[in-house]
């Protein structure tokens, strides 16, 4: 499926683009669904920062890398680790502190990393993942590969030096990074408007003179191309791009808080406009997808997902003695 | 074997390492040619590997550490340099919360063969910024490695076993060793000292006197002073100091029964409160007396000529500690 030669033109999406898409955002509510479900019943116990609301940007990104591109994303990061590929079974059971989790159980949430689906580094440090895209940018440079780096991160850390000193070193290196700012208008309980003077995330880029994009964020297809474009400018070598990708967080900044600092019928509108249920009936209307095939994909992740919580479920906490190794190279400490 | 400066033998280690490695590059401000660094100590790396392998970077040390960091995860071997060790203060989250912890918090999936070079100390009226000693902070801090060489042939040996070490390890240059070092034989090519291995400076029966950087020759001048009084003082160069040779330093001070711990970093919550706990703990019914401490006292590093001399440890302190020591009769303890 490389579609990524796509790029500059509003070509016809493929459906199998568009049903790869749907069946990412479906996969990330179903999950989401279930951590809120069995954290709100008490079975099980995590810090959780619901992305729902987000599945839109993360479905576009999936579509567009490879496997070996890289990612690094935030402890919001639960859709970009299912749009990336990280198997169902070890996400689940790394959200969940098991050994058979991606990471042993010693990441846990904020920290999910599978090497192997080139899910990098997960930060819980607002902004902290931009410097170290870089690096990845730096390496694909050094060994003249087309790999591509893209790196999430809210609009809340593009107040942050690390944002300004990443994007412009990028910049100055013309490093193939995706800086993808998952714009949900709240940086923590702070509404933007609030933290910043400059209208946009995106006008910040003029200032580092890369590339950007204001897109909707929760328009799958508007997505697709602004992804696409950016993918193949750092593929050939055309340097970083900054994408605005706007959008809504459903559950607020951290599961089970007070969510008085955002106005009810802002959140509820935001809700009654689900753009996973939006995309599926554009699928319906515009991209006349039957029903029934996009019945076949909720079903199948309905199973992927039963079965991935009962697998993660069932793996043990680690033992006492890994609490000791992966310090450093040696095992003791 | 050729006679080196501290400086020169540094820039032979890069040189040596960069040869060997395609995957070992620089970062950092201002370390390409004609300079080669504010301190010249990358000259002529930049001519003779390119400036793809030897990286100028803006003044954002976040931006150069998270940068080395991505591309060590990626299989380079970067060696970033940060000028001066009070910078650390600018790039602290990059170090501390990413590139020590990304072994842990994946479950051994990632590692982080990264080393980062900077000069400190005082004695050179740089002020309180540009003149700290903070090992303490970066040993307070699993995942890191932490050197500090005090000879050129230990500094080249040593910078190699860091390069080519698997986690990320702080190479501490000590600043007045730049510009007063005396030089020596080094031995040529890929020779390499250990990390976690101590060094006996001096060898003696009476008091040992543990040290690292600068101040193990502020030790081996105090050991000169002793020898004329009569008392015999056992030198150690700790080289690293995590991990830590404890071996040898137990084995020394079971011999002489008495230890003085030196350093330029202030005293409080300082590395040789560690170390001394650590003595203590292991040899307290071998001690003849209570390790004493001789640091930098509990002030930022001043200015003026008079008190930035006071500041800083001295051999005649370190003397009258030691004699003070042996005062007491080991026979009636």
């Amino acid at each position: 499926m490389d579609l990524g030669k796509a790029v500059g033109v509003m070509v016809e999406l493929d459906v199998d683009v568009l049903l790869g898409m749907y069946e990412v955002q479906a996969t990330i509510v179903a999950v989401d669904e279930q951590f809120r479900q069995r954290i709100a019943r008490g079975q099980v116990s995590l810090v959780y920062y619901s992305p729902r609301g987000q599945e839109c940007i993360s479905a576009a990104l999936g579509a567009h890398l490879r496997a070996e591109d890289y990612l690094v994303t935030t402890y919001r990061g639960l859709h970009d680790q299912i749009a990336k590929g990280i198997p169902l079974r070890e996400l689940v059971a790394e959200y969940l502190g098991r050994i058979a989790g991606t990471c042993g159980g010693k990441g846990g949430p904020m920290h999910v990393t599978h090497a192997a689906s080139g899910v990098m580094v997960t930060t819980g440090i607002v902004a902290g993942g931009l410097p170290i895209a870089n690096g990845f940018g730096v390496a694909a440079v050094l060994d003249e590969s087309d790999r591509v780096t893209v790196v999430c991160f809210g609009d809340g850390a593009t107040n942050n030096g690390a944002f300004h000193e990443a994007v412009n070193l990028a910049a100055v290196w013309d490093l193939p990074v995706i800086f993808v700012c998952q714009n949900n208008q709240y940086g923590e309980h702070t509404p933007i408007g609030r933290s910043m003077r400059v209208p946009t995330v995106a006008e910040r880029a003029g200032a580092y003179g890369i590339a950007s994009a204001r897109v909707d964020g929760n328009d799958p297809v508007a997505m697709w191309h602004e992804v696409g474009a950016a993918v193949d400018r750092a593929r050939e070598g055309g340097g970083p791009t900054l994408i605005d990708a706007l959008t809504y967080r459903f559950f607020g900044h951290i599961l089970g808080e007070d969510l008085a600092y955002q106005p009810a019928a802002e959140r509820e509108a935001a809700i009654a406009a689900d753009p996973v249920l939006a995309f599926r009936a554009r699928l319906m209307s515009e991209y006349e997808v039957a029903e029934s095939v996009l019945g076949e994909v909720d079903r199948g992740v309905a199973a992927a997902v039963d079965d991935a919580f009962t697998f993660a479920l069932a793996s043990p906490e680690p033992d006492i003695s890994s609490l000791y190794t992966d310090v450093v190279a040696e095992v003791t400490v | 074997m050729a006679v080196l400066s501290f400086a020169a033998a540094i820039n032979s280690a890069l040189d040596v390492a960069l040869g060997a490695d395609p995957d070992v590059f620089l970062l950092g401000e201002d370390i390409s040619d004609p300079g080669g660094g504010v301190y010249n100590i990358t000259k002529g790396l930049s001519t003779k590997y390119g400036e793809h392998r030897v990286r100028d970077t803006p003044i954002s040390e976040s931006a150069i550490i998270g940068a080395a960091t991505g591309a060590a995860l990626a299989g380079k071997r970067p060696v970033a340099e940060i000028m001066i060790m009070d910078f650390l203060g600018v790039c602290l989250d990059q170090l501390a919360n990413h590139a020590a912890k990304l072994r842990y918090m994946t479950g051994g999936q990632t590692h982080v063969p990264l080393v980062v070079r900077m000069s400190a100390g005082a004695g050179v009226q740089f002020g309180a910024q540009h003149s700290e000693l903070l090992e303490a902070w970066l040993i307070h801090t699993p995942g890191l490695k932490v050197v500090m060489p005090s000879t050129p042939a230990a500094a080249k040996g040593l910078l190699l076993s860091a390069i080519f070490d698997d986690d990320p390890v702080v190479f501490i240059e000590p600043t007045l060793l730049y510009f007063g070092g005396a030089k020596e034989e080094v031995p040529d090519g890929d020779v390499r000292i250990p990390l976690g291995q101590a060094r006996i400076a001096r060898k003696g029966s009476d008091v040992t006197l543990i040290s690292y950087g600068l101040h193990v020759h502020t030790c081996l001048a105090a050991a000169a002073q002793l020898h004329e009084a009569g008392i015999d003082a056992e030198v150690i160069d700790l080289q690293t100091l995590e991990p830590l040779d404890t071996e040898t330093v137990f084995t020394s001070v079971k011999k002489t029964r008495r230890a003085v711990v030196v350093h330029e970093a202030v005293g409080r919550a300082g590395f040789g409160a560690e170390l001394s706990s650590q003595i203590h703990e292991a040899l307290f019914n071998e001690l003849v007396e209570p390790v004493r401490r001789l640091t930098g006292p509990n002030t930022p590093v001043p200015f003026a000529k008079s008190l930035e001399t006071a500041f800083i440890p001295t051999a005649h302190a370190v003397t009258a500690a030691a004699t003070q020591l042996c005062a007491t009769n080991a026979s009636w303890a």
